[in-house]
């Protein structure tokens, strides 16, 4: 992994980043540019909406195994108490997002459409909802291993979507070394505001969350990279960047997927992370925004991760919205104090539209790693005529790993699913682009996320 | 809040662009100036060659292609290059049976749009020039009154036909190679030569596929990429001898050139996928265009030319695969 040519590379990247202010921006190939509607939210600053009357908490919110409840019904518990613990290294603890009393633990519906165990809270009525008080950690006397541990007790999952545990990511494998840090503050999909609210309102969270991640990693260097279209969040981040860190904001082309760990890495480093490896291969940790700043709050307030930020919005949500929402809050609760629904919603998506699950039950909680509520009309969401495949070749224009979504969708359409994994289905994160650009409207993601589906039931079936 | 009905779809939840549908009738529509070039050169027989030609290909899609596949617009494409492909004076009846033989066994034989090997308008053209060589060489002259019978246009089936006193014309390309004649390049350029309905509108033509482009409706690397290997290469061949072979300009704009690079070779289907493909194929066709052009046999060789490499498009694919992103080279070199 280490050759000789790698520390100049580095250098002639780092440089790159340095003349930044003279370059455009810098990004990856390929790609596509929907609508980024977030004119909607994007000047909306955040408000905290109310304590809901009940709090619905599953045990899995991110990836890895379930949390383990800790609680029974009929207990009490305070703002901030941890009622689940972490299984094992890649697992989070929950914490009770409101004061209250438990009425049960069972299943309930889960934002990715199954039925889940969840731990459920009547949320005390005139409680005032102050924590616990706790020790704040003083982090600057801690060991890293010592961050980790407060991190991992913190429940601290990454806010980005795929709410991946972020001390294992604090935690790198001995022998690796990390060379750069980058925050990712693309926030590329459509809508969402969440990641740019919390750096115009908070950069100086950011900026303490980088310093604890930084000295966690052992890391000498950050760069954040922001796509161009929130030129206010890097003019606030650039506005209160430490002096004594090696830190830079990077503006990055606006681009869809640019937010994805390895087009950002691409773009900020000029580094390609090889194909079924981690970006730690290429001497890089990339942590989202908003979770860097929910890191900085656990070391400021002391309180775990039992709120975040949401954009509800969308053309069917009447009063557009970045809010902070208590972890556990039903979907419901949340469009009622956005003012409800129009009329012709068809569709609510958690997540953005290019990727985020779409819900059929308003009582679905909101989690972790839950960036948004989207609410798309009739006007969006038409069902549109599927063609034949007339081989145009967009999808090959379009996808950012470089794949031939054409022939994979013809391989999925016959179940040849080994041959699609020797053209690299492995290396498809389902970003939905090719789907996006298909004139003939076929639905190529879904396909590939079947086929994935399948090779996972039946195992790899050749050597990689 | 009332609880109402949610729909459930695919990621992604957004679309871009144009539908398959829109593209192809955007073609259509591109071809409209075209076709009222011809009827302005050869008269209303014209119309009639392009309007059998296009219910030939309508009449078998709809027979048998799938249920619907007649609003994709793909069938009205096909009768109406190959019209544009054929003689003013060709007798409608054969007009109708290349539309038909080029949808029947060009395309829904393998299975429909998007199945097809080769391009069914060229299909249908090879198919008529096969089974009627002289209809398919009797090259009416430019003008004449608009109601003037071009050939034996309304001609039964199998009756012979053709013996009509139609002013006849050789093409350009006819004229250099059998008489060693070459014609003046503004004639070219407007359509005033002999040649099939759709060879003479070149500029009309050029804008019609620049629109596309412009749409991102075709990809404008496969002309180029025809355009600049005919030019180059007929450039090399008369810098040795321009006596024995023409000019570039002669040979992008004669015979039917500029209508197989910008609409035919373009065609989605029976093209690569890949941008580097789309390179390769458009090169193989504009050296076997001037191949067969100067060593073979015919004066025009575009038809056989496109679909020759129609047949290597496959292999191209392959070979020109893009590199998957974090594999070969440039990820060893992190």
């Amino acid at each position: 992994m280490d050759r000789p040519s790698r520390p100049l590379q580095l250098i002639r990247s780092f440089r790159s980043i340095g003349g930044s202010a003279f370059r455009l921006s810098a990004g990856f190939r390929h790609g596509v540019h929907p609508p980024d509607s977030k004119q909607l939210t994007e000047h909306v600053p955040i408000r905290r909406m109310p304590f809901p009357e009940e709090i619905v908490l599953p045990l899995r919110q991110h990836a890895g195994k379930p949390a383990i409840p800790l609680v029974a019904a009929g207990d009490r518990v305070e703002r901030g108490d941890k009622i689940a613990a972490a299984d094992g290294f890649v697992s989070a603890p929950v914490h009770a997002s409101a004061t209250g009393v438990i009425t049960g633990i069972g299943l309930g519906p889960h934002p990715d459409g199954t039925m889940s165990p969840a731990v459920r809270i009547a949320v005390e009525r005139f409680s005032p909802q102050i924590p616990r008080p706790r020790l704040v950690p003083h982090w600057e006397g801690l060991s890293p291993q010592e961050v980790v541990h407060a991190v991992q007790d913190a429940g601290v999952v990454g806010l980005g979507g795929a709410a991946f545990p972020t001390h294992v990511k604090l935690s790198p494998p001995p022998g690796a070394r990390v060379e750069l840090l980058i925050v990712n503050g693309a926030e590329c999909e459509p809508y969402l505001t969440t990641d740019h609210r919390t750096m115009v309102e908070h950069p100086d969270r950011v900026w303490f969350g980088v310093r604890i991640m930084m000295h966690c990693l052992g890391v000498a260097r950050t760069v954040v990279g922001v796509e161009r279209n929130k030129p206010d969040a890097i003019s606030a981040l650039e506005a209160s960047r430490p002096s004594d860190l090696d830190v830079a904001v990077m503006p990055l082309t606006v681009k869809y997927p640019q937010g994805a760990e390895k087009m950002l890495i691409r773009a900020i480093t000029g580094r390609e992370v090889p194909s079924g490896k981690l970006p730690l291969h290429v001497g890089v940790v990339v942590q989202n925004a908003g979770s860097i700043a929910t890191i900085a709050e656990v070391f400021q307030t002391g309180l775990p991760l039992v709120e975040r930020i949401v954009t509800v919005t969308g053309p069917g949500v009447r009063r557009p919205s970045n809010l902070v929402v208590p972890v556990g809050t039903k979907l419901r609760d949340v469009l009622e104090f956005c003012g409800g629904l129009s009329e012709d919603v068809t569709e609510i998506l958690f997540g953005g539209p290019m990727m985020g699950l779409p819900q059929s039950d308003l009582d679905v909680p909101i989690l972790k790693g839950t960036t948004g509520v989207v609410a798309l009309t009739r006007a969006e969401t038409e069902r549109r005529t599927v063609y034949p495949c007339i081989h145009c070749g967009r999808c090959l224009d379009a996808c950012p790993v470089f794949l031939d979504p054409q022939r994979l969708g013809a391989l999925a359409q016959v179940g040849r699913y080994e041959e699609m994994e020797d053209l690299h289905l492995a290396d498809c994160m389902l970003c939905g682009s090719c789907s996006y650009v298909c004139p003939s409207n076929i639905p190529l993601s879904q396909m590939f996320a079947l086929g994935k589906g399948a090779l996972r039931r039946v195992g790899p079936t050749r050597a990689a | 809040m009332s609880d109402r009905e949610l729909e459930l779809a695919a990621t992604p939840h957004l679309k871009a662009g144009a539908s398959t549908a829109r593209i192809m009738w955007s073609v259509v529509g591109s071809l409209v100036p075209v076709v009222a070039a011809a009827a302005w050169y050869f008269g209303y027989p014209a119309l009639l060659v392009v309007a059998s030609a296009t219910l030939g290909a309508v009449v078998t899609e709809r027979a048998l292609g799938p249920r619907g596949s007649l609003r994709d617009g793909s069938a009205a494409i096909t009768g109406l290059l190959l019209g544009l492909a054929l003689p003013a004076g060709l007798p409608l009846w054969m007009a109708f049976v290349g539309g038909a033989f080029g949808i029947g066994f060009g395309k829904a034989i393998f299975g429909g749009l998007g199945q097809n090997v080769f391009n069914p308008a060229l299909l249908g053209r090879a198919f008529l020039q096969a089974a009627f060589p002289v209809a398919l060489t009797t090259w009416p002259a430019v003008g004449g009154g608009w109601t003037a019978l071009r050939g034996a246009t309304f001609a039964l089936p199998f009756t012979g036909g053709g013996a009509t006193d139609a002013v006849t014309a050789a093409t350009p390309l006819g004229l250099w190679k059998f008489e060693g004649e070459t014609t003046p390049l503004g004639a070219l350029a407007i359509g005033q030569t002999g040649g099939s309905l759709g060879e003479t509108a070149s500029i009309l033509i050029l804008l019609g596929g620049a629109y596309l482009a412009w749409k991102r409706y075709l990809d404008w690397r496969v002309p180029a990429a025809v355009f600049g290997s005919v030019a180059a290469l007929s450039a090399v061949l008369s810098a040795i001898d321009s006596e024995r072979y023409p000019g570039p300009l002669f040979m992008l704009f004669s015979g039917g050139l500029i209508l197989g690079a910008v609409y035919m070779a373009t065609d989605p289907v029976t093209s690569p996928v890949t941008r580097r493909g789309a390179w390769v194929f458009g090169i193989g066709i504009g050296v076997l265009v001037v191949v067969i052009r100067v060593w073979g046999g015919l004066p025009e060789g575009v038809m056989y030319a496109i679909l020759l490499m129609n047949a290597l498009v496959p292999f191209i694919d392959r070979a020109t695969r893009p590199r998957v992103f974090g594999t070969g080279r440039e990820a060893e070199s992190a």
